[in-house]
């Protein structure tokens, strides 16, 4: 029997391999297609390069929002995308406001702080509600149930915000001080891109030392590693669960004013619910739970659909290569998956999943 | 289904008669496919099928304040309130499906405006159709829809104020061509049938003209990012790059076109999808000395209403489909106004068949989108209400819309 | 009932929470458009009944939780009343003041706040007047909501069903309207005449139905209960299972009647609304093998409803854009679920090794590829890309072309009576029970002797297979399909309608159907808000029944989280 199973098994392992070998060889055709026939200049591949840094560090802020959860709770928060939107669609009036009155002009800086902690206390305090409403009651309950609860949720919030703020398309205002570009090796990068891949990694620094450095991270790694233990060395975990949600809004309310930097046009109420898909998958992709694990698996999701339509499917000479960005994406996911179906990095806050 | 027809006609008529005898009015329906009667006192009701949710949930907002406004102006018509009920039609072919069958199960409705998106018109037809009903739609754009040929889906009834992608498209390959002197183009959809359909109608346009088409790409609704498609679209360093796609994709185009490397010397060109006023703000700077075609909004008329819509609805229009909708129920009124039978107690009876027939003998109607005369296969946005506008910092700075036509075929 | 103590702060503090609803619903526009929803001529629109809904919850929770004499209750709900009064005063002060609209203007920003919500708040009167009036309504409100509560059953229940009967059928008088306009000879028609002026009911009809139904109410509570049940008797165990008796027998045949009836009862409406629930039961039912039966979470479901719908499109469409082959419905349907099984084994062999939420977001992104593929430019010639598949055949059936929603009914309704037996007879089976034990451990599961990789394929392709039949039929129905259909939401609709219905039952994916694809359908008038709902009715629902409607037992068994679950079903799997 168990001989029988295993050769079952082997004979799937030999067909996934097999799958493997072909994608990579497909993809590698693809490359150097693309750099045989010289379509781009490196001009052209540096700037995917550093706006899919860019985006990738947005995503990378939204997944930490995703793992931090995970970790805590072993549940997908699947409205984090819209804790996401509600901080960058509000911020876009305070934007507009300093804006018009000249204060983003006069004093850059100190105007982004003040968004940011703007957009940070909205998507918390949403974050908060989620958590008191729709996920606090069913803690115990089994885990599709908050699933339902979570996308509930999400629908509730897209048609809240657009309740509030109308359905029109707005976009933040252009910072004058972050326009222009700044020399990095040799290619010219848009200065904006530079400030929001910066100010996002020290965020995701900043974060990684207070959860392994300070007293609160350590409860909250405590927590992740067994609740019934943690509760038994004194650790509030009701408190625990609430810093964990308010620390994955500030980022995401941060990644929204960011992402509004980088790119202001497309705020709207419906802004939350792709990027919210795509840094669940970073988090995924990374190994969810894990805090480095989403930054790197937030980069690679940024520089993967910035650089994957041009770079491998054009080369195989299929027509709107971009159209399968995403596609790419989910590929390149399930790719790593077969080969370590726990990510790339595995989980850590917590060991063992259902 | 033409049973139940038979049995709501017959039923009509009965209730006609009766109504003839003890009422005093005597109105009778000859017509060939049946009429619908509005009581004393009650309203005559007209229906919206529009996406109200979802991500096309603009284009739905923007063309129901374009009916709202013309209702509202319209006042009491025929000596009735007009009532508007409405339908979520999403941006589905199920959804219109639904969507229809539930205005045509209302036999108090005399008139369709709807729906937004091609798909759900397609789906729609057949039930509006059978039911006799008129439907006017402000923003299909599909030829299929108005194509009685073996690959087409128009069915009796159909018309639309929106125009024909195979006229826009043709137009601003025209325009790109001889007026910009482009030779080589590329075009960008969103997997959109409006946007896969114009940019298919404009390269081959392009071509024939003698232009080189150097790359067709495109690019999903939500994507943000635009640069890869943008560096794919640089490869060759078009001329012109005809992106006939909505918001938030094309600002999001605009914006970061400055940042690739073959683009410099590009000029950009959008479609009706895009004219709308919060566009320029949205695009920045990089929208100077861009085009867009779409009808022609300019005059008197459309400052107007852009004056109710701030005061009725607030604030601008969402979608640049918003003028195609008032169009569409007026001529739709206009048609009922001029075909209906009023009684003597005010009861009044509008044949369905002869709505059908005014609609499609509209000749010359002078709406805020253009001089409108329809095709008896519905369309009536024949090309020559199309122009072509050109972005300003006017229009990017200080919120000034529409932007100036400077250009008709 | 033991005396609870409480202080004015948390009155107050309830009132806050109140008042924060009723801001809420005229801050995103609800009460406004509401409003204009009459649903008894000419003094109750929706928006009435939505302004004072805030209250009255709130008062409801309060009362329960605070108050245990009448006393209590009477203050209670006078101050939680009042004091949900607070923000939206507030909101009409702010809205009104010059002052402020020099620096700023609300509706900029907040571009529900209207001059009519403001008039809807002060009920059309001066500020000042307006909210005196406001306070003294929702204290009232709350008082006779506290009072409510308060009073005996006996009376409470009879008031409480009149009430919602009434306010149920002004709010669906639309499809009232329609129900009645299939009864012969016009009749339907004049009595919705006599019942409602433009879509509400009238006074005297509205208290004619508020009596009739608290009397009728009133009458069944006093007569005493016989200790047996009313109503069905018989469950879908029974059917499978067990011979049924001779009352069985007869409702089984009423209930067969009517089914087959419905459609011809309801009108084409509410026909195409049956239409898409069943499509959805039909989901729901292989989406059931896959989550409730085998544990696998698919978030990408909505994949094989696309094969489904594209192989019956393609090979039957009559359009020369797309290879069509113009094979008619019934040759073409075995191929669409064939090749829905056929990808569900392929794309259920990379997942495998995965499990809980690595499956979902793999599962996920499977979806998401199969659309984009379909809308790619690249199988544009096969597939029809943006342009979609056009003018796809009806079904005919022994000469009659099904067109209308009446006919396809019958079409989902065999079919959800298919598959419903299949689903009951594999539960039941050796399949079946591998299902559960593999949900309940894979490695105890394996150790048992149970071949994963053939029961994890097992599911995944017989999901794939219902899922494809309703691609197939839905193909059918609306003859043109486009990429955009098959997106995201139609997997996520379809996991949450087995949960909120009960997962791993069979009746519940019935009513999960219903509930959640049926309902939003008939509150189509609200549209923009009716995602809203939808979302908040996801919250409430699992937050009051987590287990769902009709639970399966077994999963009944787990949230009490007792430990004998766990024994059972193994016990049950080695007995196999």
């Amino acid at each position: 029997m168990l001989t029988r199973t295993l050769a079952r098994l082997s004979w799937v392992d030999l067909i996934l391999r097999v799958f493997q070998i072909i994608a990579a060889i497909v993809i590698v055709i693809g490359i150097v297609n693309v750099f045989r026939s010289n379509t781009y200049t490196s001009n052209q591949w540096a700037t995917l390069v550093f706006a899919g840094l860019a985006q990738g560090s947005i995503y990378a802020l939204i997944a930490l929002g995703y793992t931090l959860v995970y970790g805590i709770l072993l549940m997908i928060n699947f409205a984090h995308g819209e804790v996401y939107m509600a901080g960058a669609f509000s911020t876009v009036f305070l934007a507009g406001y300093f804006s018009n009155t000249g204060f983003l002009q006069s004093s850059p800086i100190l105007a982004i702080i003040i968004m940011i902690i703007f957009a940070a206390a909205v998507s918390t305090a949403i974050a908060l509600l989620l958590e008191r409403i729709a996920y606090r009651p069913l803690r115990n309950a089994p885990r599709l149930i908050p699933l339902i609860t979570a996308i509930g949720a999400s629908f509730t919030l897209q048609y809240t915000f657009r309740g509030l703020y109308g359905a029109e398309f707005k976009s933040y205002p252009q910072v004058p001080a972050l326009s222009g570009t700044v020399n990095v090796i040799g290619f010219d990068v848009p200065l904006v891109q530079l400030v929001v891949f910066f100010a996002a990694v020290g965020l995701m620094i900043a974060l990684y030392l207070y959860v392994e450095r300070t007293k609160s991270g350590k409860a909250m790694r405590a927590v992740s590693e067994d609740k019934d233990v943690a509760r038994l060395m004194g650790i509030d975990i009701d408190r625990v669960i609430v810093t964990t949600f308010a620390l994955g809004g500030a980022l995401a309310g941060a990644a929204g004013v960011f992402n509004g930097l980088f790119r202001p046009q497309g705020v709207f109420f419906f802004m939350g619910f792709f990027p919210g898909i795509k840094a669940f998958t970073a988090a995924v992709l990374g190994g969810i739970g894990n805090i480095p694990g989403a930054m790197i698996g937030g980069l690679m999701l940024g520089l993967i659909e910035s650089l994957g339509p041009n770079s491998i499917v054009e080369g195989l000479g299929i027509p709107s290569a971009n159209q399968l960005k995403d596609a790419i994406a989910f590929s390149v996911l399930v790719l790593i998956l077969i080969y370590r179906p726990q990510g790339i990095f595995g989980e850590r806050l917590a060991e063992k999943k259902a | 289904m033409s049973k139940r027809l038979l049995l709501v006609v017959s039923l009509l008529v009965f209730a006609s008669i009766i109504l003839a005898a003890c009422g005093g009015a005597s109105l009778e329906c000859t017509d060939a496919i049946g009429c619908v009667e509005v009581a004393p006192g009650e309203p005559i009701t007209l229906a919206y099928m529009l996406t109200t949710t979802g991500a096309t949930a603009f284009l739905g907002e923007d063309s129901l304040g374009g009916i709202e406004i013309v209702i509202a102006d319209r006042g009491e018509f025929l000596g009735h309130e007009i009532e508007l009920i409405g339908e979520d039609s999403l941006c589905s072919a199920e959804g219109g499906q639904t969507a229809a069958t539930k205005v045509a199960a209302n036999e108090s409705v005399v008139g369709v405006i709807g729906t937004n998106c091609s798909g759900a018109a397609t789906a729609a037809l057949d039930t509006i159709s059978s039911a006799g009903l008129t439907m006017c739609s402000p923003s299909n754009t599909a030829p299929a829809l108005t194509d009685d040929g073996p690959d087409g889906t128009w069915q009796p009834g159909y018309f639309r104020a929106a125009h024909n992608d195979l006229f826009q498209g043709r137009i601003a390959a025209d325009f790109a061509y001889d007026i910009l002197g482009a030779r080589s183009a590329a075009t960008i959809h969103d997997g959109s049938p409006y946007a896969d359909q114009l940019q298919s109608v404009f390269a081959g346009r392009f071509a024939e003209l003698g232009g080189t088409v150097t790359f067709q790409g495109a690019v999903n609704v939500g994507d943000t990012d635009m640069r890869p498609v943008l560096t794919s679209a640089a490869a060759d360093s078009p001329d012109v790059l005809y992106f006939p796609i909505f918001e938030p994709e094309g600002p999001f185009i605009v914006a970061q076109s400055s940042e690739i490397e073959g683009l410099e010397d590009t000029t950009l060109m959008g479609a009706d999808g895009l004219l709308v006023a919060s566009f320029a703000g949205n695009s920045g700077a990089n929208a100077e000395g861009m085009f867009l075609s779409g009808p022609f909004l300019s005059g008197s008329a459309y400052d107007d209403f852009l004056a109710k819509w701030a005061d009725q609805i607030g604030g601008v229009p969402p979608s640049g489909f918003h003028a195609f909708a008032a169009d569409c129920t007026n001529m739709l009124l206009d048609a009922i106004e001029a075909t209906a039978q009023v009684g003597g107690d005010g009861t009044v009876l509008v044949g369905q068949q002869a709505v059908r027939d005014a609609m499609a003998a509209t000749s010359g109607f002078a709406g805020l989108s253009g001089n409108l005369s329809c095709t008896p296969t519905g369309d009536c946005a024949t090309g020559e209400a199309l122009g072509v506008f050109e972005i300003t910092s006017a229009e990017i700075n200080d919120g000034n819309w529409p932007p100036e036509a400077i250009w008709t075929p | 009932m033991e005396e609870k103590t409480y202080t004015w702060r948390d009155l107050i503090n309830y009132g806050l929470l109140g008042s924060v609803v009723t801001l809420y619903f005229g801050m995103i526009g609800m009460l406004e458009l509401f409003d204009e929803r009459i649903l008894i001529t000419p003094f109750l629109s929706l928006g009435d009944v939505l302004l004072f809904s805030g209250v009255i919850g709130i008062v409801f929770f309060a009362v329960n939780k605070f108050a245990s004499s009448l006393n209590e209750a009477f203050k209670v709900g006078a101050v939680v009343g009042a004091v949900s009064a607070i923000f939206p005063i507030v909101l009409s002060f702010i809205a009104t003041s010059e002052l402020i609209a020099e620096q700023f203007v609300i509706r900029d920003v907040f571009v529900s706040v209207t001059d009519r919500l403001v008039e809807i708040y002060n009920f059309g009167l001066e500020p000042i007047v307006g909210s005196l009036v406001l306070i003294v309504a929702f204290a009232i409100v709350g008082v006779l909501t506290a009072l409510f509560i308060k009073t005996d059953p006996k009376i409470e229940r009879p008031l409480l069903m009149g009430i919602v009967l009434t306010l149920g059928i002004g709010l669906f008088s639309e499809n009232v309207t329609q129900i009645l306009g299939n009864l012969p000879a016009g009749i339907g028609r004049s009595i919705s005449r006599l019942l409602f002026t433009n879509k509400a009911l009238t006074i005297v009809s509205a208290l004619i139905i508020f009596l009739l139904t608290a009397g009728i109410t009133y009458w069944r509570m006093r007569r005493p209960t016989t200790g047996e049940s009313r109503g069905f008797n018989f469950s879908f165990e029974d059917i499978s299972n067990r011979g049924l008796n001779r009352a069985q027998m007869i409702q089984l045949a009423i209930v067969a009647v009517v089914l087959l009836l419905l459609p011809w009862m309801v009108g084409s409406f509410l026909s195409q609304v049956l239409f898409n629930v069943g499509l959805f039961i039909l989901m729901g039912l292989g989406l059931n093998i896959v989550v409730g039966y085998a544990g696998l979470l698919d978030l990408g479901y909505v994949a094989f409803f696309a094969f489904g719908a594209y192989t019956m499109g393609i090979l039957t469409t009559a359009t020369s854009l797309n290879p069509g082959l113009g094979l008619n419905f019934w040759t073409a349907l075995p191929f669409a679920i064939l090749i829905a099984v056929m990808f569900g084994i392929i794309l259920g062999v990379p997942v495998l090794n995965m499990r809980g939420d690595y499956l979902a977001i793999v599962t996920l992104g499977f979806g998401e590829i199969i659309r984009i593929l379909a809308l790619s430019d690249w199988l544009a010639p096969v597939m029809g890309g943006a342009q979609g598949v056009l003018k796809i055949a009806k079904p005919v059936f022994f000469g009659v072309e099904m067109g209308s929603p009446e006919t396809m009914y019958y079409m989902v309704l065999a079919g959800s009576l298919l598959v419903g037996f299949v689903a009951i007879r594999l539960r039941d089976s050796r399949l079946g029970r591998q299902w559960m034990a593999m949900r309940e451990d894979e490695d105890v599961a394996e150790a048992m002797g149970i071949n994963l990789v053939q029961t994890k394929l097992m599911a995944f392709a017989i999901g794939a297979a219902f899922s494809g039949l309703a691609g197939a039929i839905f193909s059918a129905r609306v003859n043109n399909i486009f990429p955009h259909s098959f997106n995201l939401l139609i997997s996520i609709n379809a996991l949450s309608l087995i949960i909120v219905g009960g997962i791993g039952s069979i009746p519940g994916v019935i009513i999960g159907a219903l509930v959640l694809v049926g309902l939003p359908e008939l509150l189509r008038e609200f549209s923009e808000y009716r995602l809203l709902m939808y979302g908040i009715l996801l919250i409430v629902m699992m937050l009051v029944r987590p287990e769902g409607f009709i639970p399966a037992e077994i999963y009944k068994r787990e949230l009490r989280a007792d430990e004998e679950t766990e024994t059972e079903i193994e016990a049950q799997v080695t007995s196999s």
